[in-house]
């Protein structure tokens, strides 16, 4: 009989409910997603009442009325008699414009400034030194102030515009730069430059097999690289090369013809590219540095030329580090460009904004703004994910 | 604004030095390290032609012909209505205004004592002989000093609403308290995130990454217009607290993945230990895996808190008066019209101040952390 008990005491007992893990652990879920729906159900409630009392209403139908509002800028067709939908597109063409641009710019710049930090020779490392210190530690804000008052208050008219290349004119009007013509032709070059890309791809993709079989090496780079360049050259050559620059000139006050640059958009993509550059130089140099001496050396033991040593080993193994950071900066960049709005360049936040201001609708404006930067923001990521998964470490 | 991620940004430790050239003296250090090559001499004489292209305006134009005082802008100006050299008298005649913006004039020792109190806190908060309860009872102290001077209705001070709170210590106030509530609502969520319970874990998730998904503008606007919208009618709260609650919930999600990098740095030997301990989950937390995983991440945290300084520089969208904010009203005096390089570049040197000092300091821990984890 005592020995009984004392069996069944020593056996594991069930605890009982309170002291239970798993009990726990669903009781306390219930109440987290219960607090969390009761929250969210009193804004609703709030928020619905409001608008009750404000008399607005809710939906999306404020988006086929007329916007009745001038954009200044735009890279299609628009006017104030379009409906709200169309200025949304606007400015959703605007955000992306710039955002593009001032990836690719950004990038170039960075990763010269990058290499120029690591650079054998002192004066340049110091002085991307000095960029990248400066720049990083300012304000994006306060940046692109600046450089609105430079093209606004310290440009020239258009009659004295400052010309730092042949045809490129800055005055307070804005950056004016030659524009090739349009041409059918050109429409023809971009379907040659797209075969030329697959061309090379398979070629690099057969060379790569052809050396996984037989060992031996075809310099597939250099000849992608003339079919992506050569093929639309080709086309060009055999449309009758017609290229003809519209070149802007001076008329009355203002400048006539080529491609414009607004001060507004101007000062953005100047302050982005800048701002983000310091960035990205950062990231590239602490990519470089990343790969340790052992490699370059042993690389040079193998008898690779420089130029192979940099893309066959260090560039792979540097990208790995320098491409998640390098992803969040190309977002940072692009969510930055909502700063567009304190300089008043039309982009996706500042026409959001101003049909908040004359519809009240702010619940679905923000919405939208919110759900165009979250697709932004997880279609960059995807994209440079799949790229980061081709470079990969794979490992065997 | 959302380069909170300033951590990847960092410098890395350089890695062995190069081997020491044979020459010495100042021609061997040129020799080594300006004209090495061909390409490098090329390099270096481009860039000493930028120099002596730039540096000599820029000298003239900030110091040689600068204006130190002058009653009014017109004074800066030559007989063309050209400006010489930087008006710096327009700086300083405007000081007081762009540092403490519409603080009751007379009462602006008050904002000037509290920047000189965050000043002092945060360079108290550099010294690690400090850290621990000591520094947290000192900011609490430092934070109802704050609000007594800026509030005033206490000890003799006259009262100063929030709507006139502006200038640096606006900046100060934003970035400082937005880090602070930031800061455990961060770690909650990098817990959640972390957390085996699938409910919790989504609802950490979908928040972190809603808030990281888009820029702050919109969080801002959130807060300033949606925000009145979704509380019971009759209750308002003011621009300065709804801000800071929009910076609080911006900051929290970036925040919530710095610590999420450190939590997921701690072996998991270390947990299992607890376990063997018999930690519950809150004290494991709180005992082993905290303390371990905040030390870790406290260089990226210092760059987050430098992205928050950085940011609060976008309350003017929402119509607060923060430093950049009084600058721009400064520039708008019609008696002083133009001088926006000058006011800029202050305005600018005060930011970078800031922040190049943390980036230094966040550095110097860097490279601390670095050699005591490796001996």
């Amino acid at each position: 009989m005592a020995r009984d008990t004392a069996a069944a005491e020593s056996r594991p007992k069930r605890p009982p409910p309170w002291h239970d893990p798993a009990v726990r652990a669903v009781v306390f879920q219930i109440l987290f997603v219960a607090a969390i729906v009761a929250l969210g159900a009193f804004l609703v409630h709030n928020t619905l009442l409001n608008l009750r009392r404000q008399n607005i209403a809710t939906g999306f139908g404020f988006l086929e009325r007329e916007a009745a509002f001038e954009i200044g800028e735009s890279l299609i067709p628009y006017s104030p008699a379009d409906s709200y939908a169309a200025a949304f597109l606007v400015g959703l063409t605007n955000t992306l414009y710039v955002a593009a641009l001032g990836i690719v710019l950004a990038t170039i710049l960075g990763a010269l400034m990058g290499l120029a930090r690591l650079s054998g020779n002192w004066l340049i490392r110091k002085l991307a030194q000095i960029y990248v210190e400066i720049f990083r530690n300012i304000p994006l804000a306060l940046q692109l102030f600046f450089w609105w008052g430079v093209l606004r208050w310290s440009a020239p008219a258009p009659g004295r515009a400052w010309q730092p290349l042949p045809d490129v004119f800055v005055s307070n009007r804005g950056i004016v730069f030659p524009m090739p013509e349009a041409h059918a032709v050109h429409s023809w070059l971009l379907l040659a430059l797209l075969a030329g890309i697959a061309a090379a791809c398979g070629l690099a993709r057969w060379a790569r097999q052809r050396q996984a079989r037989t060992g031996q090496i075809f310099p597939s780079g250099w000849f992608g690289l003339a079919l992506i360049v050569g093929l639309p050259l080709a086309a060009f050559v055999a449309g009758g090369a017609p290229l003809r620059f519209e070149v802007p000139a001076l008329r009355g006050f203002n400048f006539v013809g080529g491609g414009v640059f607004s001060p507004e958009f101007a000062a953005l993509l100047v302050g982005l590219v800048i701002y983000t550059g310091a960035f990205i130089a950062e990231i590239v140099r602490a990519g470089i540095l990343a790969v340790s001496a052992g490699q370059s050396e042993a690389a040079m033991a193998l008898g690779l030329t420089p130029w192979q040593r940099m893309r066959l080993i260090l560039l792979p193994q540097a990208l790995r580090v320098i491409i998640p950071p390098m992803t969040s900066q190309y977002l940072n960049l692009t969510k930055n460009s909502s700063l567009a709005v304190i300089i008043g360049f039309p982009d996706l936040v500042s026409i959001a904004n101003t049909t908040i201001n004359q519809t009240g609708q702010a619940i679905e404006g923000i919405a939208m703004i919110m759900a165009v930067y979250l697709a932004i923001s997880l279609s960059i990521s995807l994209s440079m994910n799949l790229y980061n998964r081709a470079v990969a470490l794979v490992e065997r | 604004m959302a380069d909170i991620e300033h951590e990847l940004g960092r410098e890395l430790p350089v890695p062995a030095a190069r081997p020491r050239p044979r020459t010495h003296g100042p021609i061997g250090w040129l020799r080594a390290n300006l004209f090495s090559s061909l390409f490098n001499t090329f390099l270096t004489l481009i860039a000493l032609c930028l120099l002596a292209v730039t540096i000599p305006p820029i000298i003239r134009w900030g110091l040689v012909d600068a204006v130190w005082s002058a009653p009014d802008g017109l004074a800066c100006r030559g007989a063309d209505g050209q400006e010489a050299g930087a008006c710096w008298a327009f700086v300083g005649d405007k000081l007081r205004f762009i540092l403490f913006g519409r603080f009751p004039y007379d009462e602006q020792w008050r904002p000037l004592l509290v920047v000189a109190i965050f000043v002092g806190l945060i360079v108290a908060s550099c010294d690690r002989r400090l850290w621990g309860r000591r520094l947290v009872g000192l900011w609490l102290a430092g934070f109802v000093a704050v609000g007594v001077l800026m509030w005033g209705g206490v000890l003799g001070l006259t009262y100063v609403d929030t709507s006139l709170w502006s200038g640096l210590p606006l900046t100060l106030i934003l970035a400082v308290v937005g880090m602070l509530f930031a800061f455990p609502l961060g770690i909650l969520l990098a817990l959640g995130r972390r957390s085996e319970l699938p409910a919790v874990r989504a609802v950490c998730v979908a928040y972190i990454e809603l808030v990281r998904g888009v820029p702050l503008i919109t969080v801002l606007f959130m807060a300033s217009v949606m925000l009145p919208l979704f509380l019971p009618s009759g209750l308002t709260i003011d621009k300065l607290l709804r801000a800071q609650v929009a910076f609080i919930l911006f900051a929290a999600a970036y925040l919530a993945e710095v610590v999420r990098g450190g939590l997921q740095a701690i072996p998991q030997g270390q947990i299992e230990a607890a376990d063997a301990l018999g930690l519950g989950y809150w004290r494991r937390t709180r005992l082993i895996v905290l303390p371990q995983a905040l030390a870790m991440v406290i260089p990226p945290l210092v760059n987050t808190f430098i992205g928050t300084f950085k940011d609060t520089s976008l309350v003017i969208i929402i119509g607060l008066f923060d430093l950049l904010g009084t600058v721009n009203a400064a520039l708008a005096d019609a008696n002083w019209q133009g001088f926006y390089v000058e006011a800029y570049v202050f305005a600018a040197a005060i930011y970078f101040g800031f922040c190049f000092f943390m980036s230094r300091y966040s550095l110097m821990l860097e490279r601390e952390f670095n050699q005591s984890r490796q001996h």
